[in-house]
């Protein structure tokens, strides 16, 4: 049982984290690199409004995801805007550069220390037994938040204006300029929601466990679930996270638990050798460099 | 090399259309360079010369990375992981069997080939992005091994390995020749029917199938022989340092090398080389600067920060502002010089 419920939060991390990748690929077919890193500032984002609205946790939350929301769109609109039209790698590799640039500038905000925003926000985290398992309050609220999110997110795309937009960018941005659909504006919005998401992945890490500069690494990590569930799919991004975070908490508890941060990786490769445009992808001609 | 020229050149023999060195000027230039590097050694001690072996360590990684991405067009976020499998083939074979370093190195080139192969096999499926991201989930098995062989034996801070020379003055030399030996042979490879075959590859895959290229084998040779080197820069870089760790070989590294290609130049040898001075000189150049407007004492625990944050600012810039490197910037130079005092647009490609 115990077993379950790590799978079940495993996932729903990954999951949400990997909403993100999913919503800038499909969108504007750029893999951001520097999602983990904006995953982090979020959770910092968190960490500094918690401080500035002391005693109102619900507003410092709020803040900070519309925070988040701002930056998403900000990277967008300063950086990656003039990545239009340029090859792959260049797109890349601009979110990479952002990734190292945003990690120097945590640490040179925020300090290296291990921070524990639960505590500045008055919350306490108990535990709760499920059956035979044990979850801790806020991992529950991730798993539940995580539903909810890819909801919303489900609604937002299938039956808003944006949302329909979006899918339409997605499909063909050359079609969709031309019945009026602003480009620019739909993958800034894209940008921004993936952002969102992952700040609040970031936000709930960071109260579940602690804040500290190591957390970009599971914004890697989600990256397998992304694309083994198929880049371009949201229901996929849900399986492919399950399928992840399943092999890498029975692996870790029936083999080494050295293997933690190679797990997602070997099913990345497994899934590349046998189908690589993942489970629920659409399958497209790769551009070149 | 299309490099401009003052005056008319015409090639009467074969041994002229060879020659890596074609007029008198670029004799004379290529021997006074090449008369200044082995004075360098000389002249500067301690740090200086430590810097100038790191430059040389990290420019044949560069040249292989450059073969690779800029000439074949593949490409690869595992350069670190390479260079992990070098320098832990030269640990391991060092630590278990006390082998010297003339079986070290060819092992380290013999694993950096069959990894290669393993690096290049998902290339002939999988284009664009998704080879990057398989390069990068490599990475991190190689490195999970060696880890694993590190604390399977006990070795959890490294290994440490004797160097068969320990004089820094020796050392530039053993890798300026390593590092002319790369140039040298990537240069002479460029212009063979292979390097031809990478750069058509690079133009258009179904273009160059239909010349008669084997696409397939163009990839893995390009994988094998970039990793080769890399592994090789790999050993040598274990017996410069003294002990193999995995923590040398992060994600940070690799990107390090991929910024050397962008920073240099995609598609030139020279750029390779500009980059790699440029990234391992630009952290201490950081330093210095902070130190010089004193704000060292106050952010001296932030070094690596304001390294890192800098280093990506950089690597944006360069992206958005010079995808051509440093190598657009000194062509253009080039251009000036060769016209001024009169001046021209230059044609935009």
């Amino acid at each position: 049982m115990q077993l379950a419920v790590n799978i079940a939060v495993l996932a729903a991390i990954y999951a949400l984290i990997s909403c993100g990748y999913v919503l800038i690929y499909r969108t504007s077919r750029v893999l951001s690199l520097a999602h983990g890193e904006l995953m982090m500032l979020g959770a910092y984002g968190l960490f500094t409004t918690a401080s500035l609205f002391a005693g109102h946790p619900l507003m410092a939350i709020g803040a900070s995801a519309l925070l988040a929301l701002v930056i998403g769109v900000l990277v967008y609109v300063v950086l990656m805007r003039r990545m239009a039209g340029e090859a792959v790698l260049a797109a890349v590799l601009a979110t990479i550069a952002l990734g190292i640039l945003l990690r120097g500038a945590v640490i040179l905000v925020w300090s290296a220390q291990e921070q524990y925003p639960l505590r500045l926000l008055g919350f306490s985290n108990p535990t709760l037994a499920i059956g035979s398992g044990r979850i801790s309050a806020v991992a529950l609220t991730l798993v539940l938040g995580t539903a909810l999110i890819y909801a919303a997110l489900w609604a937002f795309l299938r039956y808003s204006v944006w949302g329909i937009r979006m899918r339409a960018a997605g499909q063909n941005p050359l079609l969709a300029a031309q019945r009026g659909i602003g480009l620019h504006g739909i993958y800034a919005l894209a940008w921004g929601l993936a952002t969102l998401t992952a700040g609040i992945a970031g936000m709930l890490i960071s109260l579940d466990q602690s804040l500290s500069q190591t957390m970009a690494i599971i914004g890697l990590k989600a990256f397998p679930a992304a694309l083994v569930g198929g880049l371009d799919s949201l229901a996929g991004a849900l399986v492919g996270s399950l399928i992840v975070a399943a092999a890498e908490v029975l692996l870790i508890h029936y083999v080494d638990p050295l293997l933690s941060d190679v797990v997602p990786f070997f099913v990345l490769l497994a899934m590349l050798a046998v189908r690589p445009w993942g489970l629920f992808g659409t399958r497209e001609e790769l551009d070149r460099v | 090399m299309s490099l401009p020229r003052a005056s008319g050149y015409l090639r009467m023999h074969y041994a002229q259309d060879y020659a890596l060195l074609e007029t008198r000027t670029q004799r004379i230039a290529f021997l006074v360079f090449a008369l200044v590097l082995c004075a360098l050694p000389f002249s500067v001690r301690g740090f200086a010369l430590d810097l100038a072996n790191q430059v040389l360590l990290a420019s044949i990684g560069a040249v292989a990375l450059m073969l690779l991405t800029g000439y074949a067009g593949q490409i690869s976020l595992g350069h670190a992981g390479l260079l992990a499998a070098g320098a832990f083939t030269t640990g391991i074979l060092a630590k278990e069997l006390a082998a010297p370093i003339w079986i070290t190195l060819p092992a380290s080139a013999a694993v950096g080939a069959l990894l290669g192969l393993v690096f290049g096999l998902p290339s002939l499926r999988l284009r664009g992005l998704y080879l990057a991201v398989s390069t990068l989930a490599l990475h991190f098995i190689v490195i999970y091994l060696g880890s694993e062989y590190e604390t399977k034996r006990g070795y959890s801070t490294g290994v440490l390995i004797e160097a068969p020379v320990s004089d820094a003055r020796a050392w530039y030399f053993v890798l300026l020749a390593a590092a002319a030996a790369t140039l040298l042979v990537s240069l002479n490879l460029l212009r063979s029917r292979t390097g031809r075959a990478w750069r058509a590859i690079h133009g258009r895959e179904a273009v160059a199938g239909a010349l008669g290229i084997s696409v397939h084998r163009a990839k893995l040779t390009a994988f094998i022989v970039s990793s080769t080197l890399t592994a090789i820069a790999g050993c040598l870089f274990a017996y410069y340092r003294g002990f193999v760790s995995a923590e040398a070989f992060s994600l940070f590294l690799t990107i390090q090398y991929v910024a050397m290609v962008i920073i240099g130049g995609i598609g030139s040898l020279l750029g390779a080389v500009l980059g790699a001075i440029f990234v391992v000189l630009f952290p201490y150049a950081i330093e210095g600067a902070m130190r010089a407007t004193a704000l060292a004492d106050r952010l001296s625990s932030l070094i690596f920060a304001v390294n890192y944050a800098a280093f990506g600012l950089v690597m944006i810039l360069f992206l958005v502002f010079e995808p051509q490197g440093l190598v657009g910037i000194w062509r253009r130079l080039q251009n000036w010089l060769l016209l001024w005092p009169f001046k021209q647009k230059p044609l935009r490609r």
